[in-house]
């Protein structure tokens, strides 16, 4: 049906060509389109809608940066139905993904020149990867980068390897792991994410932008206002169950606004005009 | 403008549906639902509305999206859309016609619903004013005329008279089809009949029913209001509201293996669900509370919020007659709204 205009809830096919095992239950796996290259452009923050027929669909962050225009990557953490039967593809698997949905991160225009400070908790990094690696590409148009990360234990970061090898040594980017329980064989900082930044206490002229459970993004983003940051300086996005990804089956709404389509970004002091049930 | 008289309706039927399906108002066990018009069903045109709305026509109660082949690590997609044939749907009252507009606002905004798009494009509505209106009609508090009902043909039926005005591009077509069955129409008696029917529905109880205090910007004030604890309190959750709504638009994705291949398929969903919003880290509307406020929220602020003021409700009065323990949208305007105390 060549003819028929485009339609969103078609998808596409993606072929999965590699699979990382980050974490216990975390897997990053790679994607192309089946003649090669990324099955469509996105900008950091959006995200995909991935499925396997007769299993279900769900929406994940497109974890790699789009100046990688070889493949494109998604961090999945294991948690229910679709989740699972993903954990168990192996390279040649394919699948349907469609998109990119969503509003994405400000890069071209909120961030460009700012220091940026990033503060990600567990699979929250997933969205965060993306805007990182693209500021790193386009590094002359970016200020400083802070990066503080933490999980519940050191086995539980994601993309620990990329972190140490290549992040830790960027000129102009520092990196602050932290892991939630003293553990054998780490020698880093002990705490919870809000508490680190506290200690770190950056200066308030950055750009600060959150990701991770609902929880850690409450008590981050008032540590951030306790150190003098504004909440117009902050970014988050926000996660509620979803199905079409462009704002019309109804399911994704805060107040008037559709997660899907007006966010998952969402500036901090714009949250604050919502109702809150999220 | 044009009539026919009553008796030969029939035959009006027969040369509409000649040219394509004509779906209208038929006899279902005591009640009337939209149905394909045979030579053989019964046609109630004298019942108000249907119990389910007219959305049916372009927005399916489930309808397939598209199909699937899985032969090893490989997926084939089959994109099912076909081209949908011309149809008419006859018989709607004002407060459906107008319910299309809204939908459209959500169906036809970029990315455009093809699904949906295709049967509106294909679809011409003959509209039908309201001479009987029921109690549980509001309609005109929503600025709509029952008696000048729209669509692409408005038509009025009086005790032996159809009279019949094309609107539209796509009225004239469906005119010029039926024409040689038509007289013209005497505009005199059409005016002496709408007269008559808006004496009618000047007299609705609900008539005065007032909107002030609902509007795109009324989140903050109403959202935290404790009255919306007593309003759900008796709600079951059951979605009935939801399902006969002309206007409520939530609809599920879901896969079936239909032992050939996998087929995708969208159905109607309900916010009154205790699922609709369930993730894995929890639920944002966690009791029947929230889910009921979400419900008369989204038409009454937010979607005012997103469509320059214009409300999503249509005043049809289908959710005030079935709700099973008698709650509904007038029930909250009233008891939220500045100025309905009686
Ligand atoms: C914008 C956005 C971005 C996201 N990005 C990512 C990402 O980068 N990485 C990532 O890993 N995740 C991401 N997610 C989350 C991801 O979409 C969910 O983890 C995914 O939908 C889970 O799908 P599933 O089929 O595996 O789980 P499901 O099978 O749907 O189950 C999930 C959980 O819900 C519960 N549940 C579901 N149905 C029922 C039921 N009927 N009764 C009782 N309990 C039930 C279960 O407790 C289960 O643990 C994102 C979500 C959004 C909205
Ligand atoms: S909310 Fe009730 S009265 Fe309003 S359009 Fe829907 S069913 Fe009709
Ligand atoms: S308001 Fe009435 S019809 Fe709607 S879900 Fe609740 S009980 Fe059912
Ligand atoms: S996912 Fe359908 S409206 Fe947002």
């Amino acid at each position: 049906m060549s003819n028929l205009p485009n339609e969103t809830l078609i998808p596409h096919i993606g072929v999965v060509t590699d699979v990382r095992i980050d974490t216990p239950d975390v897997k990053t796996f790679r994607v192309v389109a089946p003649e090669g290259g990324v099955c469509f452009k996105h900008i950091p923050g959006q995200c995909a809608m991935l499925s396997i027929p007769g299993v279900g669909e769900a929406m994940f962050s497109i974890t790699s940066s789009p100046t990688n225009t070889d493949f494109m990557e998604f961090s999945i953490k294991k948690c229910g139905c679709l989740t699972s039967w993903l954990h168990m593809m192996e390279p040649g698997q394919q699948i349907t993904i469609r998109g990119p949905y969503g509003n994405g991160f400000p890069v071209e225009s909120d961030f460009k020149g700012k220091d940026l400070l990033f503060i990600a908790g567990g699979i929250g990094l997933a969205p965060l990867r993306s805007v990182i690696n693209y500021v790193r590409h386009y590094r002359s148009n970016y200020g400083k980068v802070d990066i503080v990360y933490g999980s519940r234990s050191k086995d539980d970061l994601v993309d620990y390897n990329e972190i140490l090898n290549e992040w830790c040594n960027e000129e102009g980017v520092n990196v602050y792991l932290t892991i939630d329980r003293e553990q054998e064989g780490w020698d880093g900082h002990v705490g919870f994410v809000p508490n680190y930044v506290k200690e770190l206490g950056f200066d308030t002229n950055k750009t600060a932008i959150i990701c991770g459970p609902p929880i850690m993004i409450k008590f981050t983003l008032a540590g951030l206002q306790e150190l003098g940051f504004d909440k117009t300086q902050v970014f988050t996005t926000m996660e509620l169950k979803m199905k079409c990804g462009v704002g019309k089956c109804g399911r994704c709404n805060i107040g008037s606004k559709y997660v899907c389509k007006d966010g998952p970004v969402f500036r901090c002091d714009q949250l604050d005009e919502l109702p809150n049930e999220y | 403008m044009y009539q026919i008289e009553k008796a030969r309706l029939g035959e009006l039927f027969a040369r509409i549906a000649a040219s394509g399906e004509l779906i209208l108002p038929v006899e279902n066990n005591g009640t009337s639902q939209y149905g394909t018009w045979t030579p053989e069903v019964e046609v109630r045109l004298d019942r108000l509305n249907t119990v389910r709305s007219a959305k049916d026509c372009f927005f399916p109660q489930t309808e397939n999206l598209m199909g699937f082949q899985m032969k090893g690590k490989e997926i084939s997609i089959i994109d099912q859309r076909k081209p949908c044939e011309p149809f008419t749907v006859f018989g709607v009252r004002a407060c459906d016609a107008a319910s299309f507009g809204i939908l459209d606002r959500v169906f036809l905004s970029e990315p455009v619903d093809t699904y949906y798009q295709s049967r509106r494009l294909a679809g011409t509505i003959v509209t039908l004013a309201c001479g009987e209106p029921e109690e549980t009609c509001f309609c005109s508090v929503f600025g709509i005329d029952a008696v000048k009902p729209g669509g692409d043909v408005s038509c009025w039926l009086t005790e032996d008279t159809l009279f019949w005005k094309s609107l539209t591009e796509k009225g004239d077509a469906l005119t010029e089809k039926v024409k040689d069955l038509l007289t013209d129409g005497d505009e005199a008696a059409l005016k002496a009949y709408q007269e008559k029917i808006s004496a009618i529905h000047e007299k609705l109880p609900l008539k005065n029913l007032s909107l002030e205090g609902f509007n795109g910007d009324a989140t903050e004030a109403l959202f935290d209001r404790p009255e919306w604890a007593e309003l759900s309190e008796a709600c079951i959750g059951c979605g009935t509201c939801t399902f006969v709504c002309p206007t409520c638009q939530c609809y599920d994705i879901r896969d079936f293996d239909t032992g050939h291949g996998i087929q995708r398929f969208r159905c109607w969903d309900s916010c009154m669900y205790s699922d609709f919003t369930k993730m894995a880290g929890g639920n944002p509307r966690l009791t029947q509370k929230e889910r009921f406020r979400q419900r008369f929220m989204h038409k009454l602020v937010y979607y005012p919020a997103n469509n320059d003021g214009i409300y999503s409700c249509v005043g049809c009065g289908r959710c005030v007659a079935k709700c099973p323990i008698s709650m509904n949208i007038v029930k909250v305007i009233k008891t939220l709204g500045v100025k309905n105390h009686e």
